[in-house]
């Protein structure tokens, strides 16, 4: 009886897990196992030399107590999340909102807005370091000192007042695009019926139609939109370093990935590195969490 | 008859300010875009004129030649690079393919047991970045002796959770009904899965072919820490390598045309879906 149970068991469910074993075990071994471990090894010393040991969380109080060029990290990276996440989600919202609203050239509009996420941090800031030069030469300085704005040029990636700002402009630039496909699917998800029928119900504003249908009917992709828009900006990394170098000066470019970067990849201090990893999952997977109670369906 | 005139004079003016409103947009968006092809094709002398130009007034493709052939005299060749950066990439995007889409199809049409378990971790996987598991990673490849080599670039990227997300989304959609006609013909499960699932899948697959080439092939990260030897550099490391230190002015010319090597296939590759990728996209909502 029992093992007819299990024999029928298997037989259902095999196909299934078949299908799914290349998968599960790729997954299994390079993300889950990982956060696993990198919680594990976030509680000792491990530096790839020595047998690692254990020093229960000595590794976070002095990464949250002591480590000054962590918390600067994290006051940067939370600047830089709290201004490019939503500054690029919404202007992503906006582009496609107006795309649906043009009659023509949608395509190549579209091509245009979402190219930049399709380059290279890398690459584009051999170009951005151009327009940013600190001399005559920078296209920026250029053109602020002809309009008589500025006298001086600008030092944009090595004065430590602007170049934050600088990284933040590039990255807005670069991040619109994902956001930006998402909600133009959705928006041409929406039954234009469903506009029609409100119009004749008294809705009158472009903006009225956006709050009152598109807003409810989109949650399941601004919440898609919102959830890689996080994890995106808080792994900022490529574009800080490409522009400001590394070490940064006075650290006014520092990330949290580039202090995790540091201590694991040049000083081969897992552990601690391991811990500054941690304290970046638990700030995306949390925001994470919040985004989806925000974005709640009521439908289903 | 006047009254309709205006009407439409008014429609008309509201399109013009959306278009102006675009056009502006489109100018932040594409000004730097504009700005790399231009200096790609500018001389040494062009690019440190003064005042700065934007627009090239006397294009050439010495910067191509030069990066391709006196730059191939040295150690490592750029075509290398190209050759580097093209192989992981076109390698790591297939097998996703096949891994994430055989995982998808066989979550939401076999359902076996533990299926909404799976997609849940997976779900939860999306809210943190690679960067995070990077580390063990390390550890791990590093164990398995796969440090330096392509293998390194390879294998982590594989059973990716944004992949298999975008995927299982558009499989909800498949009617079942034509998966059981083939059934009853006397086809196999993989049979089922190769030739009716896959090409109605197509839009979903190409969109995953289109994100993961476009990450991998940009993918600073995953090189600067598995690649010792020059010659198993990627791309954007090399680019790197080429922009900073010595002779920089010399070679602002070559960088130029290195960054125009290194963005296009991107942009040439999402040109070419972008109609699969919109279909899919329609799918990618997370229902809460």
């Amino acid at each position: 009886m029992n093992r007819s149970k299990i024999g029928s068991w298997i037989k259902k469910n095999k196909t299934g897990y078949l299908f799914l074993l290349p998968f599960l075990i790729l997954f299994t071994a390079f993300t889950i196992v990982p956060v696993a471990v990198a919680m594990g090894t976030s509680f000792t010393n491990y530096n790839m030399i020595q047998r690692p040991g254990f020093v229960a969380l000595d590794n976070y109080a002095f990464l949250l107590l002591d480590d000054d060029v962590f918390l600067k990290a994290l006051q940067n990276t939370l600047i830089f999340a709290l201004v490019t996440g939503p500054a690029g989600y919404l202007a992503s919202f906006f582009m496609a909102w107006i795309i649906t609203l043009v009659k023509k050239g949608k395509g190549f509009f579209s091509l245009a807005f979402y190219a930049p996420s399709l380059t290279s941090g890398v690459a584009m800031s051999t170009i951005w370091l151009i327009i940013f030069s600190g001399d005559r030469y920078g296209y920026l300085n250029n053109l602020l000192l002809k309009l008589g704005i500025l006298t001086e040029p600008i030092l944009w990636t090595s004065d430590s007042d602007y170049v934050m700002g600088v990284v933040m402009l590039i990255s807005v630039w670069m991040s619109m695009g994902t956001g930006f496909l998402v909600f133009l699917a959705g928006f041409q998800n929406i039954d234009p019926a469903l506009y029609e029928a409100a119009r004749v119900d008294g809705i009158s504003s472009r903006f009225q139609e956006l709050r009152l249908i598109t807003w409810p009917l989109m949650k399941p992709q601004l919440l898609f939109g919102a959830i890689n828009s996080i994890v995106g900006s808080f792994a900022v990394f490529d574009v800080a370093t490409a522009v400001a170098g590394m070490p940064s000066p006075n650290y006014s470019a520092h990330t949290i990935v580039a202090h995790l970067y540091d201590y694991a990849f040049t000083r081969y201090n897992m552990g601690y590195a391991s811990a500054v990893a941690m304290i970046l999952f638990l700030i995306t997977f949390v925001m994470g969490r919040v985004c989806m109670r925000m974005f709640k369906s009521d439908v289903d | 008859m006047k009254q309709k005139w205006i009407k439409r004079k008014k429609i008309k003016f509201g399109q013009v300010v959306l278009v102006l409103l675009l056009g502006m947009l489109v100018c932040f968006t594409a000004l730097p875009m504009v700005a790399m092809v231009s200096r790609a094709l500018m001389s040494t002398e062009e690019l440190y004129i003064y005042p700065p130009r934007i627009i090239s007034r006397n294009p050439t493709f010495q910067n191509f030649s030069d990066l391709l052939t006196s730059l191939n005299a040295s150690v490592v060749p750029f075509t290398r690079y190209i050759f580097n950066s093209l192989f992981t990439t076109v390698v790591t995007v297939f097998l996703s393919i096949m891994v994430c889409s055989l995982g998808a199809y066989g979550l939401t049409k076999h359902k076996p047991a533990g299926a909404d378990a799976i997609f849940a971790v997976v779900l939860a996987a999306l809210m943190f970045s690679t960067h995070v598991t990077q580390i063990p990673n390390y550890l791990v490849v590093n164990k398995l002796g796969l440090v330096n080599s392509y293998l390194a670039l390879i294998i982590p990227k594989i059973a990716v959770a944004y992949n298999f997300f975008l995927v299982k989304q558009f499989c909800e959609q498949l009617p079942d009904s034509i998966l059981e006609a083939a059934r009853i013909d006397g086809c196999s499960n993989l049979g089922i899965f190769w030739r009716i699932a896959m090409p109605l899948l197509k839009p979903a697959w190409s969109t995953l072919a289109v994100f993961s080439f476009v990450s991998n092939w940009n993918d600073y990260f995953s090189p600067l820490i598995f690649i010792r030897s020059d010659a198993l550099k990627t791309l954007p490391l090399a680019l790197q390598t080429l922009a900073g230190g010595a002779g920089v002015v010399a070679r602002a010319g070559t960088v130029g045309a290195a960054t125009l090597i290194t963005t296009l296939p991107s942009i040439i590759v999402f040109a070419i879906f972008r109609g699969k990728v919109m279909e899919t996209m329609t799918y990618s909502g997370i229902k809460s």
